[in-house]
């Protein structure tokens, strides 16, 4: 029997690999990127070993290329992400996700009284503390950590 | 070339820069101007200076005190008022958004003072808008004209703004108008006493703001000559009922932060007694015919703080258009 190979997909000639995504953030990260809608080729991976995380994910994007303000968007919820822009089967660019200054579209508001919860509009939230992350909202100053953020 | 793929668009923000949301949008220069302004209108409150301006006044919900007394602004600048003062009439009861609303509204009026109970209402209100928008209360959130009235208060009663001792007695934790004045404030140098009991104590954002500002603060349970003695401001704020979650611990501290003539006998000569109104028990009809009792003639002073934010909201300057 032929000895089986160790990946299934094979290395990506363009794209990105998202690598260090926290598990349990992989899937969150693949709705806020909007990846479903996605007709190239797509693969994730979820509770790989991690010498860094307990355990993580991967994203792998075939011929795809996201805005940097696209993929910092992972950064409230996958902080430890970093981004593989591969050319030609090689790396040419490696960066961590970045979290921005304001946060648009992405976590509900947890107060029930917001506007944005009673109204169709985007949520929008400043970063008032980056260790820990605590974001604001605009509309109605309620608090969050990140880690308590829902994903809409 | 792999495709580029965005899946979202960030909407500027359209406000016009005339508009008021929060009493934090005002610079120490812009409040200490529209303090100007309102006493200009207390000394000419019928200044017939909005003539063939139209206003709205939407109140989503109900106000008694803050919709006449920017009613009765408009009108003594000489304007016309179209608006409503139960959303339960309006087309909002059958399911139109609040963009839309005020969308449709700004085809109307050169200028839109709003009331709703959604928190945030006023600040997305200004996003769908050209027309300049004034905050008049959005739920517990924001109530920026009253913490201007509470200034022009203490600036009329005091003489200055600059290094005054003011103590907040009552619930601190929900009363937005102790949180509105504490950031207004902070460009004067003010000492702070937080008098509330355990339950409704200062909540700790508030204190760390007041850290971060440099603004001197203590905190007290009790609510005695100490304190009442070496102020100039007193607010009182009315302790709610609903705001416990232990009855028992209301029954016990309801009257604790009760304020009575005989308790003001040692105060300085200064002083005055502020209370945002509806009062329940809070202050005893004896303080009434204290002459330092002020909270009468605070509302009152509303009429002339809000005919000033209206004239800045419309871009109007009566006092340049003297000069």
């Amino acid at each position: 029997m032929a000895p089986k190979k160790e990946l299934a997909v094979a290395a990506l000639r363009n794209g990105i690999v998202i690598d260090h995504i926290p598990s349990r953030a992989l899937f969150k990260c693949v709705k806020i990127l909007g990846l479903e809608k996605l007709d190239t080729q797509l693969t994730i991976g979820n509770n790989l070993h991690s010498s860094k995380l307990e355990s993580k994910g991967i994203i792998k994007v075939a011929d795809v290329n996201f805005p940097e303000k696209t993929l910092n968007r992972i950064a409230l919820i996958a902080p430890t992400a970093v981004v593989n822009t591969i050319r030609d089967f090689e790396v040419t660019e490696k960066r961590p996700v970045t979290l921005p200054d304001t946060i648009v579209g992405i976590v509900k508001c947890d107060n029930p009284k917001c506007i944005t919860n009673n109204e169709p509009m985007a949520t929008r939230f400043t970063v008032v503390s980056r260790e820990p992350v605590v974001i604001k909202c605009h509309y109605c100053s309620h608090m969050i950590k990140a880690d308590k953020a829902n994903i809409l | 070339m792999p495709k580029i793929c965005s899946n979202f668009a960030e909407k500027p923000a359209k406000m016009n820069p005339n508009s008021l949301v929060s009493i934090s949008d005002l610079t120490k220069e812009q409040m200490l101007s529209l303090l100007e302004l309102a006493r200009y209108f207390e000394e000419n409150p019928n200044h017939k200076i909005l003539d063939g301006r139209v206003v709205a006044t939407l109140f989503f919900e109900p106000s008694t005190r803050t919709r006449l007394s920017f009613e009765t602004a408009v009108n003594r600048l000489g304007g016309r008022i179209i608006g409503f003062s139960d959303a339960s009439t309006t087309s909002s009861s059958k399911g139109e958004t609040l963009k839309d609303t005020i969308i449709m509204v700004s085809n109307y009026v050169d200028l839109i003072i709003m009331r709703h109970y959604l928190e945030g209402a006023a600040r997305y209100a200004t996003e769908v808008t050209d027309v300049p928008i004034i905050n008049a209360g959005d739920g517990a959130h924001q109530h920026p004209s009253q913490t201007m009235l509470d200034l022009y208060s203490i600036y009329k009663t005091q003489g200055r703004l600059d290094n005054l001792t003011i103590t907040l007695v009552g619930d601190l934790k929900y009363g937005r108008t102790v949180h509105s004045l504490i950031m207004a404030m902070r460009y004067f140098n003010p000492t702070f006493r937080f008098v509330a009991c355990k339950e409704l104590q200062m909540p700790r954002e508030y204190l760390e703001f007041c850290d971060q500002n440099g603004i001197k603060y203590t905190e007290h349970t009790d609510f005695d000559a100490d304190v009442i003695n070496t102020s100039d401001i007193i607010y009182m704020t009315r302790v709610q009922r609903e705001r416990f979650t232990d009855i028992m611990e209301y029954e016990r501290v309801k009257d604790l932060y009760t304020l009575r003539n005989a308790m003001l006998e040692g105060s300085r000569e200064n002083l005055r007694i502020l209370h945002p109104l509806p009062r329940v028990n809070e202050i005893d009809y004896d303080v009434d015919d204290n002459p330092k009792a002020y909270y009468f003639t605070q509302a009152k002073n509303g009429l002339f703080t809000r005919q000033a934010l209206i004239c800045n909201a419309l871009g109007i300057n009566p006092l340049k258009d003297k000069e």
